[in-house]
């Protein structure tokens, strides 16, 4: 069921609510904000802030293993630091969500994100990670709904890519 | 420490003492009922000569990921110990995975370094830890106030309170000599392990 709130990150949240995931690791980006700020503002979750991007590959594993439902969620550009570590989930079969903002990708400021960005479904494919776009922002909660059922419920790793959208392209006031 | 500025890629030996077989199997006798995970490679193979367990969360892979599993752990079962042991080339790969510690702060985690000083596994290649670098103070600067740094292999049993009672997160290096030593190769099923760590916890069923 498509929803429209007053921010798509209302819906994800929601969803991770909705589903108990109590662990959040984030290296952050602009387009998470929002969800962040709720994530840290909720007494029964953590906020786990990374180094790099992979060692919540390594974090998540380890929740799951102790019982505890965790998720990642990171910019584009973060994806290409995980790939070997996506063989950590992948080989435990434990459930491995991921929470992409995508940068380089749709109206794109900066040309040094779009190598990565336009790089993120085909890598994270070859790894076998299940990709899910949203490039519309009333489709997000659906979206990360039937991502993070899928992953936990058959212990895989799949992403959410958020596009930019559904984020707004990032202009720094450029023209 | 001295700098060894040996460019010597081959040479066989570091200054080093402790057996790792010994002193690790040493150390897991005062483990208790602490879940243990290890970095891929020598470290796992020392657990798994020590004794299989289901308690422990073998790696095979992932690279610099072994404090970070062993973060998550802690972190979602707070009422049991956990130790991460790793190598000295694992913990260069993850060294910012030390800061994510430092400020999670699980009290009921210890991270141990079995440091050679070299890549062994792969040729005995000098490693980041043979010269200049601090691990101990790395982890201290990073916010990890505990650090212990052993030498003698008389000191197992002082490390295992260390790393298995005190309150942490706690951070020690073994300094381990080069050694031969048999493989021993524990089930590399990455499920499998992960059920059997998980039915020891009663969260699936056998």
């Amino acid at each position: 069921m498509a929803t429209t709130t007053a921010h798509w990150s209302d819906d994800v949240f929601r969803e991770i609510k909705a589903r108990d995931i109590k662990t959040v690791c984030t290296v952050p980006d602009g387009g998470l904000t929002q969800l962040l700020r709720k994530v840290e503002a909720d007494q029964a979750m953590r906020l786990v802030t990374l180094s790099t991007e992979e060692e919540g590959m390594g974090i998540v594993a380890g929740q799951w293993l102790g019982g505890t439902k965790a998720m990642i969620a990171m910019q584009s550009s973060g994806v290409g630091n995980c790939i070997n570590a996506l063989g950590l989930p992948t080989s435990f079969k434990t459930p491995c969500l991921m929470l992409v903002t995508m940068r380089g990708q749709w109206g794109e400021f900066n040309p040094w994100q779009n190598q990565m960005g336009q790089a993120v479904r085909p890598t994270l494919e070859a790894v076998g990670v299940k990709c899910f776009a949203v490039d519309k922002p009333g489709e997000i909660g659906e979206t990360f709904a039937a991502a993070a059922d899928m992953a936990f419920h058959g212990k895989l790793s799949a992403a959410v890519l958020v596009g930019q959208r559904v984020i707004g392209a990032k202009g720094f006031g450029q023209k | 420490m001295t700098s060894k500025n040996t460019t010597d890629s081959s040479a066989p030996v570091n200054p080093n003492k402790i057996d790792r077989r010994s002193f690790v199997t040493e150390l897991m006798k005062h483990r208790g009922s602490g879940l243990v995970v290890t970095g891929l490679g020598s470290p796992t193979w020392d657990l798994f000569a020590a004794g299989d367990q289901s308690e422990n969360a073998y790696l095979w892979g992932g690279m610099g990921l072994a404090i970070p599993t062993a973060l998550g752990l802690a972190l979602a079962q707070p009422s049991r110990r956990v130790l991460a042991m790793t190598g000295d080339g694992e913990m260069m790969m993850g060294i910012g995975s030390l800061g994510v510690v430092a400020d999670q702060a699980p009290s009921n985690l210890g991270i141990l370094v079995l440091d050679n000083e070299r890549f062994a596994e792969t040729g005995r290649q000098k490693g980041l830890s043979a010269g200049r670098t601090d691990l101990c103070a790395i982890a201290k600067g990073f916010g990890i106030g505990e650090t212990m740094l052993v030498t003698e292999q008389g000191k197992a049993a002082e490390l295992a309170e260390f790393l298995f009672k005190r309150p942490g997160p706690v951070f020690a290096v073994a300094k381990i000599a080069v050694t031969e030593d048999p493989w021993r190769l524990p089930e590399k099923d990455g499920a499998t392990i992960a059920h059997r760590v998980r039915t020891s916890l009663g969260l699936e069923k056998p």
